[in-house]
């Protein structure tokens, strides 16, 4: 059994009258991919708009890695390796597949003003390196032949694949993903599996994920958590889950 | 029928309306009726006709004339081919080579009021180049840039009024301070967006130039500060006499005095700060600090996603655009020779954004170019009376016929080499 990275307790938020999120509460071990379910409008995305930092949580705790992060800014969040995407795709439009995989590492690379004024051999060594893993990670997502084309211009499901490369660049240890297959079709949705799969095996990432898409999250989930209505409703494994009455109850309605 | 009636209507009306305080007519009360007065009957029958004619004109004559075309079919329009052309990386370095030659023969040739103005200008340049980091590049609009440039100005004016630092000194030093004031004022204000951001920096501009005013202890209030020194060449004054125990240039290399050398000599003084500004914003715009400008003008929420501090982010926009105009301020601190608040207002900040704007946004040859007009329609001494009438001609047939300005940006695209 692996140790948990991500432990979440207690978590609420409130807007206003609204309780959107109710005492959620996750236990995400590393190197797993985990899926969160749950009915329209049952509070998954501000569960992950809460674990990322966009929202401050009206109560709870969420540790990484045994450390408090709840309430930290998102930029902060992600330094510490959560990353995510969003539910629709956010790429950077205007600037080239590879510039966006550039930006993703602007923090694992030489930003130092004078030296890059003046070119310095550790300047370009440094944006070299960057390039080198930008084009290596757009091998692994098959878009090396888009590499210089705006990232408006290429394909939905081209566009998904490259901001899960971008998340990628940021090299973090928690990815979590917001309806990634939301739009593909069924080829590009088996690809997505093999990548998340990939992502588990060989890059070490703990992968959280929020999807419709039950096919794909039976048969890549190593966990599952459902929540309706903001509270948790189970957790358990694929199979624990299909044969869930409760689940079955809040998806189907009562029979 | 109907829609051009209308049209025709109420364009006459409204040249009627204008020309009312345009040509200074007067309503009084004359008994008990009115009656228009300040202008001979003349005047009056020229408005009448002029009336008359733009009624006619747009309820029968323009759509046959133009063949019922948009304005914009009858503006001449650039061929697509040479529009792409000229925005090329590689075609505008070419220009820009080219304007460099044209720059650095300019003082020999031209007069000395040719030369005065091409210093203003770049002068301009130098403001437009530094703007455009912040408003083109980093999208975060910004009205008070003027503030910066006053920073700048009166750093170097106080120093060299209390302390007795020279330009070549001074310069560094106001490029910080503009620098520092530029990191200060931004910190609590780059939390906004769009138009309250627009509208707090514009606060800014104007409370660093009332600042100015108000401090008559030490700025002198509103008549300023005079008798700034202007640049040493290499610690050889350009003056008739050198100011105590220096030596002069045309002393030194035995040549008669000529007061066309100083002027020569800041213009290239200002050519200089201008290829060198230019050179930084080359470098920026291909540095991972240019590339996290444009990633967040784009989206702001992906960056924070990433782990981008958009705070920090926007703050080095900011930061680097005042430097600019603190260098650009010490050099108009010395070629004026004399500083005062009135120099600062907001019509130059709207000025400078107009020419980032009309240049196109990012793009530095569309500054250049976008300057020099700018500038002459600015010193058409002769037109005075009408230059913000022209000012505003020229703004709207730019939105109608080239939205994106005169040479929109083509950024540098950084290329991943196939294999």
């Amino acid at each position: 059994m692996s140790r948990p990275i991500l432990e979440v307790s207690g978590l609420s938020m409130r807007f206003g009258g609204l309780l959107a999120v109710n005492g959620v509460s996750l236990s995400v071990n590393e190197k797993q991919v985990v899926s969160m379910i749950g009915p329209n409008g049952a509070g998954k995305t501000t569960v992950f708009n809460c674990l990322t930092g966009f929202y401050k949580p009206t109560s709870g705790s969420i540790r990484l890695n045994g450390e408090q992060i709840e309430g930290l800014p998102g930029h902060k969040i992600a330094r510490k390796g959560v990353v995510r995407t969003f539910q629709n795709v956010r790429l950077f439009k205007e600037m080239t597949a590879v510039e966006n995989l550039l930006v993703a590492q602007h923090r694992h690379i030489n930003t130092n003003f004078l030296s890059g004024l003046f070119k310095t051999p550790a300047f370009r060594r440094s944006e070299r390196e960057a390039m080198d893993y930008a084009a290596h990670w757009l091998e692994q997502v098959n878009l090396t032949e888009f590499a210089n084309r705006p990232a408006g211009t290429l394909a939905y499901g081209q566009q998904r694949r490259l901001e899960i490369a971008r998340c990628m660049m940021t090299r973090p240890s928690i990815l979590m993903l917001d309806e990634p297959a939301a739009g593909l079709n069924p080829r590009e949705t088996d690809d997505l599996k093999a990548l998340i799969g990939v992502l588990r095996d060989q890059h070490d990432v703990t992968v959280l994920l929020i999807e419709h898409d039950m096919k794909l999250v039976m048969s890549i989930s190593d966990h599952i958590f459902v929540i309706n209505q903001g509270t948790p409703l189970a957790d358990g494994t694929p199979e624990q889950i299909r044969g869930n009455p409760d689940v079955i109850k809040a998806y189907l309605g009562e029979a | 029928m109907s829609k051009n009636l209308k049209t025709a209507l109420f364009s006459s009306i409204l040249l009627l309306l204008i020309s009312y305080p345009i040509l200074g007519l007067k309503l009084s009360v004359v008994g008990i009726s009115l009656q228009v007065q300040g202008a001979s009957a003349q005047t009056l029958w020229t408005i009448g006709i002029a009336a008359a004619l733009l009624f006619v004109w747009h309820l029968v004559l323009r759509d046959r004339l133009l063949g019922g075309d948009k304005l914009k079919g009858a503006l001449p329009s650039i061929p697509a081919n040479l529009k792409d052309t000229l925005t090329l990386p590689s075609v505008q370095r070419w220009i820009m080579l080219a304007l460099f030659v044209v720059a650095l023969a300019w003082p020999f040739f031209g007069s000395r009021a040719a030369v005065d103005i091409a210093t203003l200008i770049l002068i301009y340049v130098m403001l437009g180049i530094g703007l455009n980091i912040v408003v083109g590049l980093a999208g975060l609009l910004d009205l008070g840039y003027v503030g910066f440039y006053a920073v700048g100005a009166y750093t170097y004016a106080l120093l060299a009024e209390y302390a007795g630092f020279g330009f070549w000194t001074a310069l560094p030093i106001a490029g910080l301070m503009a620098a520092t004031f530029g990191c200060l004022l931004g910190f609590p204000v780059l939390r906004l967006r769009g138009d309250y951001l627009a509208i707090v920096t514009l606060g800014f501009g104007e409370i660093i130039r009332i600042m100015l005013r108000n401090l008559t202890d030490i700025t002198g209030g509103p008549n300023g500060i005079s008798s700034i020194p202007k640049p040493e060449l290499f610690g050889l004054s350009l003056d008739r006499r050198a100011p105590d125990g220096g030596q002069t240039l045309h002393d030194f290399l035995g040549i008669a005095y000529n007061s066309t050398y100083k002027v020569i000599f800041l213009y290239l003084i200002a050519l200089l700060l201008v290829l060198l500004a230019i050179f930084v914003i080359n470098r920026l715009m291909r540095m991972p600090i240019g590339r996290a400008w444009e990633a967040l003008r784009e989206d702001e929420i992906a960056c924070r996603a990433l782990g981008l501090n958009p705070t920090t982010v926007k703050l080095s926009a900011f930061t680097i655009g005042a430097s600019f105009a603190g260098f650009a301020g010490s050099f108009f601190a010395a070629r004026q020779g004399l500083v005062t608040p009135e120099s600062f207002t907001f019509i130059e900040s709207a000025m400078i954004l107009a020419i980032v704007v009309l240049g196109g946004m990012g793009s530095q040859l569309g500054i250049i170019f976008a300057a020099v007009v700018m500038t002459l329609l600015q010193e058409m001494r002769d037109f005075n009376e009408y230059r913000m009438l022209i000012f505003g001609l020229t703004m709207i047939v730019m939105m109608i016929w080239r939205p994106q300005g005169l040479l929109p940006m083509q950024r540098p695209h950084l290329e991943l080499k196939q294999r």
